[in-house]
């Protein structure tokens, strides 16, 4: 094993870790804080089946949003509905045979790339040019999205430069990843373009659990949007908390939350 | 030694404010106009100034919150926020979960209508979150004012302290997050927190301190409300011929009536307590108030505040127990019914003594349009002729509680009953009600003089949709369902320039159609 597989090799575990271990833990909290009122947003589906078409209606097609701003749901839905594409395009270089129905999207993917890379400058110029938006956009919501830009258009690059050689490179590229999930990394092109793809997209996943990307999971435990109506019907709670009910919990009187660990100076 | 005296304090920083008493509301033009954030505002704020009187000692003592700001306040906050990040799924997902995407910012009436981008529903919660970031998340750890992370200073607790009193807590932001991302929560938490250190709000603290002492937000203690009751029976007697009760504490009675305080006097709101009394009375259904039980606002929402919220509610508990009634029913409020409809089961229910056959609680609406469809109360269209009316979708109700068994009964009910009360119905434009619904612009809390420019501009938006279909319909009445809504209206109308009695109750529409005469 060459000195630059082990450091790849390495890296992704270490990536890949970070990404499972803060994601599961990120869950657990959600999953673990308790919800003790009821608070759907109203006109809320009565049942659990209606529950689940609000859900998938603002997964799948961003409900909400296309509600709130047209431009803002044109530039994100065309942009996550691409990078869908493009991730299950990916399986290829991860699984050992292809399935049928990914090698058909091989014919639109064409597109795809482009259409990433083309949705997040669109966002991106938004938030400069809405004067709202500006005024809302931190710094780490451009990093953000010149991140993800940079991996869309190393990918591009991978695939359209014929310079770049990662296109003949792929059955190593190949090996290498899908070694890298069966814990039999092969050996790891030497290839700069193929490199800085990689290495972008494993610090974008060590970057997610820690950011707004959480959005992607903590959709489904939006108290809003995940709760069902019926609170006449079905009694809610009452909850605790370390083993009172929440309206025994007293704030803290002046008294607790004054002590001081420094000494006063008499 | 002078010079000391002049410094100001922490705590005058956060109490600095510049009512502005002679504000003079926009122009009334039909159109919502989307402000632009100027270059100006960037920097600071244009309403930061207009803050709510803070509580003083005793109030918030009674409340078991310190009396005045605490040294260690920025230690206390934080401990405070963890604490409740810990006991509020809702918190602790929306604080980690805004992508920035901006579809919220031009929803808030309270950012139309001052134009200060600090309105804007995302800036506010971000005030929180700037916190929450760099306390409590790895992000902001590392990347500190990059990420939008800022260490709490008092001047942003000035800034906390202003904004989540510009906020009615009406959820209309939430309606178009694609998370459901519900700044209400969010400045409920801040609102808790800064009551936790000593920093509560004059005007809703001295109301919950009234309520533990004397039973309802007015302070009107039960010798005062009998004698006020009487004297209106007197009056709908004299009105009528008819011997119409106002029952109070009748033990045993069918229906628990739990309705806000201000309609035993204030107006227009005590025309819909005479409207629920005449629907009693030609139903012949038995029923009573609770001189315990006199309130059924619970301003602990307000401050997200659990406890208060649950102590308040205990009330009703005590007197379904002393009552003994069948059936509960709550009167025109918007926020208490959120607090009736979604979260009294778990607080103060299960109610199992109740008539399983009638949900509980009920909505005054739901009760009269069921006995209106079952022809046991007869209503005259034409007693309203004088009016075209049209309905504000109070903003708690709209957004956060329903009526009826079907998802939107809390629309269609109301309007339901108000067509059959009156011949002519009008609804404002779309976008401006239903689940869209502006608020009024004096829910949350908000309902107090020193913040009244907040008050008419955050009216706004609902103003200028209610002026067009006064323009286009001859719309004469704006029909509600909401307390707070009535008392708004009533003094906001007059400085956009629209007649006070448009504001009105629905059961005001009622009570006027309503056939004493024939009994079914
Ligand atoms: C569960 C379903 C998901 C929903 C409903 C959702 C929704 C959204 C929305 C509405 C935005 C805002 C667009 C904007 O910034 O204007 C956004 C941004 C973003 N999403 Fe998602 N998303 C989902 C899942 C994912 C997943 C799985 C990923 C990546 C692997 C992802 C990556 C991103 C990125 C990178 C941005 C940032 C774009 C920006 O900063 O503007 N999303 N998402
Ligand atoms: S709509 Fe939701 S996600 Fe978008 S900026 Fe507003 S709060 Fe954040
Ligand atoms: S809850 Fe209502 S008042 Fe508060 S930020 Fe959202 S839209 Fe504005
Ligand atoms: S007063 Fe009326 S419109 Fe305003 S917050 Fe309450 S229910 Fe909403």
């Amino acid at each position: 094993m060459s000195g630059l597989t082990l450091v790849f090799s390495i890296f992704f575990y270490i990536a890949i870790d970070i990404f499972i271990i803060g994601m599961l833990l990120k869950v657990w909290k959600y999953v673990s804080t308790p919800a003790p009122l009821k608070i759907p947003q109203t006109p809320a589906p009565k049942t659990a089946a209606g529950v689940g078409v609000r859900m998938f209606k603002d997964v799948v097609f961003f409900r909400s949003l296309f509600r709130g701003n047209k431009r803002i749901w044109l530039g994100g839905y065309l942009f996550h509905l691409a990078l869908l594409i493009v991730f299950m395009k990916h399986l290829r270089f991860f699984l050992p045979a292809t399935p049928a129905i990914i090698d058909d999207l091989v014919d639109i993917d064409i597109y795809t790339g482009f259409v990433v890379v083309g949705a997040l400058a669109f966002l991106f110029i938004l938030r400069l040019a809405v004067d709202r938006h500006f005024f809302i956009s931190v710094f780490n919501d451009y990093m953000l999205l010149v991140f993800i830009i940079a991996i869309g258009t190393t990918g591009l690059l991978s695939r359209f430069w014929e310079g770049g050689g990662v296109r003949s490179d792929i059955p190593y590229i190949k090996e290498f990843v899908g070694g890298l999930f069966t814990f039999h990394p092969g050996t790891v092109p030497e290839n700069p373009l193929f490199l800085t793809h990689f290495s972008l997209v494993m610090l974008f996943l060590m970057y997610f659990p820690f950011s707004k990307m959480v959005h992607a999971v903590a959709i489904f435990f939006s108290p809003t949007r995940n709760q069902i109506d019926n609170s006449r019907e079905k009694r809610w709670g009452p909850w605790m908390v370390k083993g009172k009910r929440y309206g025994q919990v007293t704030p803290p009187a002046a008294a607790s939350v004054l002590v001081k660990d420094e000494p006063t100076d008499a | 030694m002078a010079e000391q005296a002049a410094e100001k304090t922490e705590f005058d920083i956060v109490a600095e404010a510049h009512p502005n008493k002679d504000f003079k509301a926009p122009e009334l033009t039909g159109e919502i106009a989307t402000p632009r954030v100027e270059d100006g505002m960037i920097v600071k704020g244009v309403t930061d100034a207009i803050k709510p009187h803070i509580a003083k000692e005793a109030i918030q003592e009674k409340l078991d919150f310190p009396g005045t700001l605490v040294d260690n306040w920025d230690e206390a906050v934080i401990r405070r926020l963890g604490e409740l990040l810990e006991r509020y799924k809702s918190l602790q997902v929306y604080l980690d979960t805004c992508v920035r995407c901006g579809s919220c910012t031009d929803k808030c009436q309270f950012y139309l209508g001052t134009n200060d981008p600090n309105n804007m529903p995302v800036a506010r919660a971000e005030l929180l979150r700037k916190v929450y970031k760099r306390y409590f998340t790895t992000e902001g750890k590392i990347f500190r004012k990059l990420a939008g992370a800022e260490k709490l200073d008092i001047n942003l607790l000035s800034d906390w302290y202003a904004y989540f009193h510009q906020c009615s807590q009406c959820r209309r932001c939430s309606v178009f997050c694609p998370y459901g991302i519900d700044t209400a929560e969010i400045s409920m938490a801040a609102r808790e927190i800064m009551d936790c250190i000593g920093i509560g709000q004059k005007y809703v603290n001295e109301i919950l301190g009234k309520v533990h002492d004397i039973g309802n937000n007015l302070g009107m203690n039960p010798k005062a409300l009998a004698a006020t009751l009487e004297s209106t029976e007197e009056d709908l007697e004299e009105e009528t011929g008819q011997k119409i009760r106002l029952p109070l504490d009748e033990e045993g009675a069918e229906v628990l009536m739990i309705t806000p305080s201000a309609d035993f006097f204030a107006s227009p709101h005590v025309e819909s307590l005479l409207g629920y009394a005449k629907v009693f009375h030609q139903a012949g259904i038995s029923w009573t108030f609770s001189s315990k039980a006199s309130e059924a606002g619970n301003f602990g929402m307000f401050i997200g505040n659990y406890t208060q919220l649950e102590k308040v509610a205990s009330r009703v508990r005590d007197a379904i127990d002393d009552i003994r009634p069948k059936r509960l029913i709550v009167g025109e409020c918007g926020h208490a019914w959120r607090v009736a409809y979604s979260f009294w089961n778990t607080l103060i229910g299960p109610f199992d003594t109740l008539d399983p056959n009638y949900p509980a609680p009920q909505h005054i609406c739901e009760f009269t349009l069921d006995l209106v469809e079952r022809g046991a109360i007869k209503l005259d269209k034409a007693a309203n002729d004088e009016f075209t009316v049209t309905f504000h979708d109070s903003c708690n109700v709209a957004r956060g509680s329903c009526m009826g068994d079907r998802p939107g009964g809390q629309f269609t009910i109301p309007r339901e009953l108000i067509k059959a009360s009156c011949n002519r119905f009008v609804d404002m434009e779309k976008g401006t009600i239903m689940e869209e619904t502006f608020c009024c612009g004096g829910g949350g809390g908000l309902l107090t003089d020193e913040i009244l420019q907040v008050r008419i501009q955050g009216a706004m938006p609902r103003m200028q949709a209610l002026s067009r279909v006064m323009e286009s319909d001859g719309v004469n009445f704006m029909a509600l369902i909401c307390a707070i809504c009535k008392a708004q209206f009533t003094k906001i109308l007059p400085k956009y320039g629209v007649p006070m009695s448009v504001a009105g109750g629905v059961h005001q529409l009622v009570g006027r159609a309503i056939d004493l005469g024939a009994k079914a």
